[in-house]
């Protein structure tokens, strides 16, 4: 059931792709174009299988810079947000700040980042954290702001005082906003390690893309693109994932007909 | 034994007047309604007795807390049923263990059998406004406030819901005070009415409600209970008109 249904959501979509693709292999084909200026589809494919150990090679850094910079920018975002919820003159400090950061052109700040940090894995945190950071942050800050007041009400009538209404009813009323954050934040991320990598790395795909691109291998250039595209895609299916998950309450609502017909059984979370 | 006493309690928002001093009493054991029109201010002085604001007035309570059940249900969507129920004893500082083990009994009782697992949005609005009852009795509190809890449900429901609620509170004899703006659910539950004026709201009657108990069982309790419904409604409607202001359309 649930596997049809996904396969029919994925199906307008994948015969898009498809198109292109197929669009794209008949003009590099029959349009006579070099393959130095535009291979086709096929011609990337097999390039990549070619050079797959070396992608790999590079791949693996810069999953790792993305991973530890989005970690960080997400334990980031949430202990800023927590605390601006709790001392609201914080934000009216701090959200002019974010919002300039949000104004640097990355062309110009990556390299900079990297001649202050040098080319370890510090200037690729940075700058993964500095581009997925505001959009959880934003996200957390007006998830906590949604709250039904009648339920904080209620709490504070319980006796719970500020903390507990925070752990109780703020945050996770924020959730389904942090969840449209995080999927925003989280295709900035691998090409914000790029980008990094770009401006000076030993190693990643940034890096591996500019190599090729001074080689006059386009074709490699793509390889990488769409090896940087699968992350990004594998990412956002993992915070889709975690969503569903984090939130079960969600799935009951759409599935409401049918289930409780008979006796609800004990499974399930604690 | 008087539980709650209120003396002249007012409170403004800006240049809104919403409580133009609101006088009434609850006695122990004694279940007291608060009949008045949408927007009198009903809401807003349980937000005063429940201190999530301050007005000027003397309010003498004789307990620690009130069990406050909103207007909305505020259940937790992210909280199974069960675990909504135990939010208060949680509060008080219960183990969810031993809250559990606490409300778990109560269910079948409030029409929630097998339900202990499902999610809030799992549930119709009649059992929702039960596990929000639930969730408001377990409390032990000295005290209930219900805001209008079957006011979001359709007739049927919310008879079935009120005649529901009569039988609890024979069983339990909670001292309670309840809003709402339905003139028969005042008249079926209540030991006394106080009937309020439109915004600004001011106490415009008491009235006592003296009809045994259960009050839906004869024709002739049947009958005394609907004169004493057209008395109240002639004090609504006739209290109504002479204040009512410019009116900002404010049926929510
Ligand atoms: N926090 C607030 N700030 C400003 N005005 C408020 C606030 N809370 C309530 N009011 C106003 O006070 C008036 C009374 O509101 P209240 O919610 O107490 O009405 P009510 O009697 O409970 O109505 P209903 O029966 O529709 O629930 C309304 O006009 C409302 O706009
Ligand atoms: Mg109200």
């Amino acid at each position: 059931m649930a596997v049809i249904s996904t396969v029919a959501k994925i199906f307008p979509a994948a015969v898009a792709f498809a198109l292109l693709l197929l669009i794209w292999e008949l003009c590099a084909r029959l349009g006579g174009i070099a393959p130095t200026v535009l291979p086709a589809p096929s011609r990337v494919l097999a390039q990549a299988w070619e050079n797959r150990a070396a992608l790999a090679d590079n791949t693996l850094p810069t999953m790792r810079a993305t991973l530890a910079g989005f970690a960080c920018s997400l334990v980031a975002a949430f202990i800023l947000s927590a605390l601006v919820d709790f001392f609201a003159p914080l934000r009216r400090a701090l959200f002019p700040l974010l919002i300039a950061s949000q104004t640097l052109p990355l062309v110009a700040i990556a390299p900079l980042v990297v001649l202050w940090f040098g080319f370890g894995l510090l200037p690729k945190i940075l700058l993964v954290a500095l581009v997925t950071f505001f959009p959880m942050m934003v996200a957390l800050v007006e998830g906590y702001a949604a709250t039904a007041q009648e339920i904080s009400q209620m709490l504070a009538a319980m006796g719970a005082g500020r903390r507990r209404i925070f752990w109780l009813a703020r945050s996770p009323s924020a959730l389904p906003y942090f969840f449209a954050g995080l999927r925003i934040s989280i295709t900035y991320a691998v090409v914000g390690a790029i980008f990094a990598e770009y401006a000076g790395a030993a190693k990643g795909l940034g890096i591996y893309m500019l190599s090729a691109k001074n080689n006059f291998r386009p074709d490699l250039v793509l390889a990488a693109v769409a090896v940087s595209s699968a992350l990004t895609l594998t990412l956002f299916g993992l915070a889709v994932l975690a969503q569903r998950l984090a939130m079960p309450w969600e799935n009951a609502k759409s599935d409401r007909a049918g289930r409780y017909g008979d006796k609800p059984s004990g499974e399930g979370r604690p | 034994m008087t539980r709650l006493e209120l003396r002249n309690m007012r409170k403004n928002f800006g240049a809104l007047e919403v409580l133009a001093g609101i006088s009434l009493h609850v006695e122990e054991g004694e279940f007291v309604s608060i009949l008045g029109p949408s927007g009198a201010g009903k809401s807003t002085l349980f937000q005063l007795l429940t201190g999530a604001i301050r007005g000027e007035g003397e309010m003498r309570f004789d307990g620690a807390r009130f069990a406050f059940m909103p207007q909305r249900d505020a259940l937790m969507p992210w909280r199974r049923v069960i675990d909504n129920a135990t939010l208060g004893l949680e509060v008080q500082g219960l183990k969810r263990r031993a809250a559990r083990e606490r409300v778990a009994p109560l269910f079948a009782e409030f029409g929630l059998a097998g339900f202990e697992r499902a999610w809030p949005a799992e549930l119709s609005g009649g059992m929702r406004q039960r596990a929000a009852l639930l969730r408001t009795v377990v409390q032990q509190c000295d005290m209930l406030l219900l805001d209008e809890p079957f006011g979001a449900l359709d007739a049927l429901t919310r008879a079935a819901m009120q005649r529901w609620l009569e039988t609890m509170w024979r069983n339990h004899r909670w001292t309670a005070l309840l809003i709402t703006h339905d003139v028969r659910e005042a008249v079926l539950l209540s030991d006394r009415i106080y009937v309020l004026s439109a915004r600004p709201a001011r106490v415009v009657r008491e009235v006592a409600v003296p009809l045994p108990r259960p009050r839906t069982k004869s024709a002739a309790l049947a009958r005394e209970a609907a004169a004493i419904e057209a008395g109240i409604l002639d004090i609504l409607l006739g209290a109504a008109e002479p204040i009512s202001q410019p009116s900002d359309g404010e049926n929510r």
